[in-house]
């Protein structure tokens, strides 16, 4: 099989974090539980995961990284738990429904939503942001990469209109952690969200987010912590006061291994092959007739994403003819994000994505141009 | 059981603190090790640095270079 679903999640992980998950499966307790070996063990490489995430986001203290069990917890988190009715919060079309699901039900309680647009090739006018905010605004919230697209979001200039403005700053960073470079105090970024299982090469289930010094977010859950039992309330103290119940050991076991793997790589190595890997295709599908490919390419920082349609082919249809015919594995359909495809024009047909990771060849990006030129023959 | 004896507890908030914290004594070669917290301090759960009266100074000047936050200090029978 060729895995061209990557922005899925990496389907190759490095074989350290394999044998990360498997040596932890078989030595490690319950982190914080007791101060026997078996429960030390985990806590010592929890924390020192902590100490790699902070590093690789330029944070200040490891205390302030958060494991959860995804970017979709770590978001319904900072949403839930930094808005109250009557703020205003600002976002974007780009978004996935991670962001905008918790959203609109915020919106439900009394929170006002703006929904800055973009054009018709996913573009984002980061200016309109800024036109957007008011005295009452709290947040911004954006994507630093759109999953549809792979349109990259500038999100070092959103976090200086947000420092200017006093406004809160969240940042989705699903499809960029690992492989892009994010720094949470140079950028202004207040809160990180980030999954475990795409760039970072982890296994999934694991995740987390990146919670600025002195920024007080209610917890979405509460309950046991290893600490502070006979109190009623869940511990104030970071990590602690938003991490409730048994965390993934065993899969931030894996993650450790893997940021490992990718400190030691270096994620400038990783992004340029990745890049390298989408241009190639890129400029093989992009003057196919009856090929329309989406999102903006003239900048050259972009998510290794490609995403078209053939015709007017339903992308599932594309999708299973890739696999069915090539054995290769695509995304089709609708991706999580409405208002992208609203943009795009490609509600009704969804769009085929193919996502590359560093591990993925030149072999195969050439497989997969000429099964796009093939199938695109069909339709004439 | 053994035969308790007086020694200088620190315990932390978290178990985050708690593992900066015997991380930063590895490095350092700071004696002490994580017991649990010992039941005259707090009837709690969770961690706690235990070592020698006579390290108390060390410890507690590395802990002020490392930054490492506390939640108690003790001296007691463990």
């Amino acid at each position: 099989m060729i895995y061209l679903d990557n922005a899925a999640t990496t389907m190759h992980k490095p074989q350290c974090v394999i044998d990360a998950v498997v040596s932890a499966m078989s030595s490690m307790g319950n982190a914080g539980r007791g101060a026997n070996e078996a429960s030390l063990s985990a806590s010592r490489i929890i924390y020192d995961t902590r100490e790699r995430l902070c590093r690789l986001f330029g944070g200040t203290s490891p205390k302030q990284v958060v494991f959860t069990c995804n970017s979709t917890e770590s978001l319904n988190i900072a949403i839930r738990g930094l808005l109250e009715p009557g703020d205003h919060v600002i976002t974007t079309m780009l978004e996935h429904n991670s962001v905008l699901r918790p959203l609109y039900e915020m919106e439900k309680k009394g929170v006002k939503l703006t929904i800055v647009e973009s054009d018709r090739n996913g573009r984002l006018d980061i200016s309109k942001i800024e036109e957007a905010v008011s005295d009452e605004t709290k947040m911004i919230i954006c994507t630093n990469g759109s999953n549809l697209t792979g349109n990259y979001v500038d999100i070092g200039t959103v976090g200086k209109i947000a420092k200017a403005h006093g406004v809160l700053f969240v940042v989705d960073a699903s499809q960029t952690a690992g492989v892009f470079p994010i720094d949470v105090e140079k950028m202004n970024i207040d809160v990180l969200c980030f999954t475990g299982h795409k760039g970072l090469l982890g296994p999934q289930g694991t995740g987390g987010m990146y919670v600025r010094e002195g920024i007080a977010i209610k917890p979405l859950k509460s309950g046991g912590t290893g600490v502070q039992t006979y109190h009623k309330t869940q511990p104030e103290k970071m990590p602690t006061h938003l991490e409730a119940g048994t965390l993934n050991g065993h899969g931030i076991a894996g993650l450790h291994a893997a940021l490992g793997y990718i400190l030691e790589t270096g994620i400038d190595n990783i992004r340029a092959r990745e890049q390298e890997l989408m241009w190639k295709f890129y400029k093989g599908v992009k003057d196919i007739p009856e090929v329309t490919v989406y999102g903006d390419f003239s900048s050259r920082e972009r998510c290794p994403i490609v995403t078209l349609n053939i015709g007017d082919y339903d992308s599932g249809e594309v999708s299973d003819a890739l696999l069915t015919d090539y054995g290769i594995s695509t995304r089709p359909g609708g991706h999580c994000a409405p208002l992208m495809h609203e943009a795009l024009g490609t509600a009704w047909q969804g769009a085929v994505r193919f996502s590359f990771c560093h591990y993925n060849t030149d072999e195969e990006v050439e497989t997969a141009i000429r099964a796009v030129r093939e199938l695109a023959q069909e339709d004439e | 059981m053994k035969k308790k004896e007086l020694k200088f507890v620190v315990t932390f908030h978290t178990t985050a603190d708690a593992m900066a914290m015997e991380k930063a004594c590895k490095e350092q070669n700071v004696p002490g090790r994580i017991i649990p917290v010992p039941r005259a301090i707090s009837a709690g759960c969770g961690l706690s640095w235990c070592a020698g009266l006579s390290d108390r100074e060390q410890i507690v000047s590395m802990m002020k270079k490392a930054g490492i936050e506390e939640e108690e200090i003790h001296e007691c029978m463990v």
